[in-house]
């Protein structure tokens, strides 16, 4: 019988702690447990087989660390380890006394390792790792397979993907959380559970971290969020070290009586972890074994997220922001083009800090490679904002690759009505998890009707069922058309989301702009419409943040709606501003481009720059202005008058007043020489060549910045494809010096005649001549002076 | 920890400000950077006692790591015991950080000088704590000593990271490159000795790269 069909049966239990049990007999610190499930298995099955008399319908095999990453250099293969490991669980319930099948889960633990961009494990290397514990697992005759101690949502993702897509075996996953109720990467409880629940596995929960009293105010908010089976496996207290020795305080008795009030509040599996011995699961099996099952009740909320929290749709209007697209917007295009992903990035946190709660990301291009886009963008969004993000594409694969990479449970647009549209999206979503907006059009188009839009919804929300998709990750579009081409557009699509909402009982989603497309002053109509939708029912509108017509519908209808708490949110936006729009003049009208250049004054540097632009030609500007004002800052910097953050402050500002210059004679006429810009393979700090970066394009060097942990032949490549004549690499340790070595090497041998200009923490002159590097950079400026010198 | 306990000096000082004071604008991002971080960061530490023996340059703690260093022989002499450490501000000053570099680099630089004089303070803390239970059994604890310090190579991260699980207990792992990540992250061995000898807490002083420009002067 399958592990699944005792759940909600009655109460299941899993066994406790096996790492303190490991060294009362005799397992060293430092020593690989692992290791003991061949050369001393006796131990564990003992350890096992107590576990199973205590009352353990489920143990865990001693496999937490037996993956490759944490494993090398060991006698054995991972295959090897695991089958050893399941035999002996088995044999284990075999011996015991007791009266109950023995369930043996293959588990899982982290690697050790903190995935990218934080880190420099690659996902895929995680899921390549777990990938192989799961098939070795289910080979061996695993029952399921447990993932546990996971502190990091993404690669518990990582872990899951692994084992469903490789094993048939049933997949339960623990993560663990501190007394926030928070992972070590941030998560939340709620968006923990959105995103293991949209990843199908059969039962969740926590375990190790806290003990059973601080975990019960934990069950309880996972309990009330979660609508699958829940799991809860504390230490036994708190750990506290006494004379060298980490002990733990619970005992059975105090344990089993702390577990029964989180069993009660409707928990179906327990056990114990760090600390727990057979003993307290005796006490908490007697306890608990009688204890009636509490129904789950299916919370049908419609939740996305990002990898910090959860965002719920449908509890009050959300505001999806929509400027992370190309349509109609040639800046972003080429932004796209030249992967600027700085510009990209400054568009989602203005959205963020407009109030946008979910980013619609969208990078479609006719001439670019969607997929690649789609995935770096989205990366890179993702390692420095943490809203969760609407994955906006019509690109298959694009969809698919950016959704298993994505961390967190992701917003998806979108599906249509046509066979082929669901066929494709619908397999996807189910397997990744997410929220889809479903457009109401099919093969005969977008219907006039908002009775026929209604009963494409119906459609997509019935084929969606039959892949297992719950109506709850469903947001319904009735999509909006423009009124300048039929008037009587906007109250059709009005009707049609007042009848999905109402009678579909879905969430709504709408973008909003569409509506006065080819009128003058869209923004009047825009906003206007937006409250109107509001009014009959959106949940989610795509809007232009940075739209303050449309923040002023938005928290307007908010108050109005009795959705904001004594207008809290209102207040906070608008209270004490004063409402004429004409701004005062500038107290820092009189000052210089030079000097707000030299004091770091960005707002002044670019009304300067304006200013002096209807005096005189740009590239005056640029040679006898700015450059001179860097110069002068740069001197001082070299002198020691002038420190690093306010040199970098004249740097924004020189860049500030850099943008107002290219908007007159275009961002190519003052482009220099291409420098590559890199931090070295191994090195995954790369303030130091961000802030080169900063200097460099003040003095209009094209820089191309191929980031952090770029290996040699990347960077030699690059520089061979654009014949780049300078090439900076920055290296923080001396670990990682030495990959700085063979880039230079590697450059010297294919690309001659390209200099090399070296930096970093560790880095002397003397340990630059000794790996071959043309210059040594010893300051920030050091190598634009050097940029000068040579290109 | 709380505002009043990170000192700015020691933020201008990673700043590379020696003992100028930098102008207002500066002065008032740090301030709000060392608040961003208290706000958002989770700190973590673990510490563990274990025996060790000091001999001709080699340390051998609980027996099994073995480290050759001269530089930790002397930090370390008379030493019977050591305290294992590790602490960690978490992955958030990352983010932060990483952030800024995108929004506005020069706070990105004040963000990363300030993440690294909350993870100092938070050690020094961390270290009293500890110190203040020693005391109880008459015991005094020698200036930390991190791997990568002199010739106490790096490599022994490794150690260190397995020895005190860190990875499960407090979240710090360790890149193939051994870099600690979260990147604002202390290992220590700190000797227990039974003699009060003056103790800095702050290992600067004591680091043998006398022309650092980042070196802590002698009258701050």
């Amino acid at each position: 019988m399958s592990i699944l069909n005792l759940l909600g049966k009655r109460m299941v239990f899993f066994d406790g702690g096996t790492g303190t049990l490991l060294q009362q007999k005799g397992l060293k610190a430092g020593e690989l447990p692992e290791l003991w499930n061949i050369e001393k298995k006796e131990a564990l099955i003992e350890i096992h087989k107590n576990y199973y008399e205590a009352g353990s319908d489920i143990v865990l095999t001693n496999t937490f660390g037996a993956n490759r990453i944490k494993l090398h250099d060991i006698p054995y293969s991972i295959e090897q380890i695991i089958m050893a490991a399941i035999q002996n669980a088995k044999t284990a319930a075999m011996q015991a006394c007791h009266n109950k099948k023995g369930y043996v889960a293959l588990d899982i633990g982290p690697t050790g390792k903190l995935l990218k961009p934080l880190g420099d494990l690659d996902f895929e290397d995680a899921y390549a790792a777990f990938r192989e514990m799961a098939v070795a697992g289910e080979k061996a005759g695993a029952d399921l397979i447990v993932i546990e101690t996971m502190s990091d949502i993404y690669e518990a993702k990582a872990a899951v993907l692994a084992a469903k897509e490789n094993t048939n075996l049933p997949v339960f996953v623990t993560v663990v959380f501190d007394e926030k109720g928070k992972l070590l990467t941030g998560s939340d409880i709620a968006s923990t559970v959105a995103i293991l629940e949209g990843l199908n596995v059969d039962a969740m929960g926590m375990n190790c971290g806290l003990g059973p009293h601080q975990m019960l105010s934990l069950a309880e908010k996972m309990l009330d969020c979660c609508s699958i089976p829940v799991i809860i496996k504390p230490n036994a207290g708190l750990p506290r070290t006494e004379n060298g020795v980490t002990v733990f305080d619970v005992s059975p008795e105090e344990f089993a009586e702390a577990m029964t009030k989180i069993v009660d509040k409707g928990v179906w599996l327990v056990g114990g972890c760090c600390g727990t011995t057979p003993e307290h699961i005796q006490a908490l099996y007697q306890k608990c074994k009688q204890k009636p099952i509490l129904p789950i009740v299916p919370k049908h909320k419609t939740v996305a997220a990002s990898y910090t929290h959860a965002v719920e749709i449908g509890k009050k209007p959300i505001m999806i922001g929509e400027r992370i697209n190309p349509t109609g917007k040639s800046r972003f295009k080429q932004a796209l083009r030249e992967k600027d992903f700085d510009y990209i990035l400054r568009e989602g946190f203005s959205q963020q800090q407009k109030g946008a709660h979910i980013l619609d990301v969208n990078v479609g291009l006719p001439d670019i490679d969607e997929v690649e886009m789609l995935v770096s963008v989205m990366k890179e969004l993702q390692s420095v904002i943490d809203l969760p993000l609407q994955i906006d594409t019509s690109d298959i694969v694009a969809m698919e690759k950016a959704l298993r990479l994505y961390n967190g449970k992701a917003m998806i647009n979108s599906v249509n009505g046509k066979k082929e549209s669901m066929e494709a999206v619908f397999p996807i979503v189910k397997k990744y998890g997410g929220v889809v907006v479903g457009l109401t059009l099919d093969e005969n188009g977008i219907p006039a009707k908002a009775e026929e839009r209604f009963a494409i919804a119906q459609k997509i929300v019935k084929t969606a069922e039959k892949y297992g998709i719950s109506s709850k990750d469903i947001i319904i579009d009735v999509l909006a058309m423009t009124i300048s081409s039929d008037q009587f557009s906007a109250l059709e699509t009005l009707k049609a989301l007042h009848m999905v909402k109402q009678k579909l009982n879905v969430k709504t989603i709408l973008g909003v702009s569409n509506i006065s497309f080819g009128l003058p002053q869209r923004e009047i109509i825009t906003a206007n419409f937006y409250t109107m939708a509001l009014q009959n029912g959106l949940d989610a509108g795509i809007i232009n943040t940075n739209s303050e017509a449309m923040l002023h519908s938005y928290y307007a209808y908010c108050a109005l709606a009795g959705l904001d708490d004594n207008c809290m949110d209102y207040i906070n936006q608008y209270g004490g501003q004063v409402t004429s729009s004409v701004s005062s003049p500038s107290s820092t009208s009189d000052i210089s481009l030079g000097t707000a250049i030299e004091k770091g004054l960005k707002e002044r540097a670019k009304e300067a720059a304006e200013q002096r632009l209807k005096e005189m030609e740009p590239l005056t500007l640029i040679n006898e202005e700015l450059i001179p004002a860097l110069d002068h800052v740069g001197k001082g910097f070299e002198k020691g008058t002038i420190f690093l953050p306010q040199l970098l402050m004249s740097a924004e500002a020189a860049k500030s007043a850099f943008e107002v210059v290219k908007l007159h004679i275009g961002a190519a006429q003052t482009k220099k020489d291409k420098v590559i810009l890199a931090t070295v393979k191994g090195d995954i700090h790369d303030i130091g060549k961000n802030i080169v970066k900063v200097l460099l394009e003040n003095y209009s060097y094209d820089v191309v910045d191929l980031g952090k942990d770029v290996s040699p032949e990347i960077i030699v490549e690059t520089a061979i494809a654009q014949n780049i004549k300078l090439v900076g690499l920055s290296a923080l340790m001396t670990t990682t010096v030495t990959n700085m070595e063979a880039t230079i090497q590697l450059l010297k041998k294919k690309k001659p005649d390209c200099k090399v200009v070296v930096g970093g923490a560790v880095l002397t002159q003397e340990y630059a001549d000794s790996i071959g590097a043309d210059h040594y950079a010893k300051d920030a400026m050091a190598t634009v002076y050097y940029a000068q010198k040579v290109l | 920890m709380e505002l009043k306990d990170v000192s700015l000096k020691e933020v201008f000082r990673y700043l590379g400000y020696h003992n100028n004071v930098p102008d207002q604008m500066v002065q008032k991002i740090a301030f709000d950077c060392v608040t961003e971080l208290l706000d958002n960061c989770s700190m973590k530490e673990i510490d563990k006692r274990y025996c060790c023996t000091v001999e001709n340059g080699k340390i051998i703690i609980d027996n099994h790591m073995i480290i050759e260093s001269k530089n930790l022989s002397k930090n370390l002499a008379d030493c019977k015991e050591v305290i294992l450490f590790a602490a960690t501000i978490g992955i958030q000053a990352d983010r932060l950080i990483k952030k800024y570099s995108f929004l506005e680099i020069s706070k990105a630089v004040v963000m990363q000088a300030a993440a690294a004089a909350v993870i100092e303070e938070y050690c020094d803390q961390c270290q009293r704590r500890i110190e203040t239970e020693l005391e109880k059994e008459n015991l005094f604890l020698r200036p930390r000593f991190s791997p990568g310090y002199g010739d106490f190579d790096l490599k022994h991260q490794k150690d260190m990271i397995s020895l005190l699980d860190c990875t499960r207990k407090i979240g710090l792992t360790l890149t193939d490159s051994l870099l600690l990540a979260p990147s604002k992250s202390v290992t220590a061995i700190m000797g227990i000795t039974t003699t009060n000898r003056h103790c800095h807490i702050k290992g600067c002083e004591a680091c043998a790269k006398t022309n650092c420009n980042f070196r802590r002067e002698e009258s701050n």
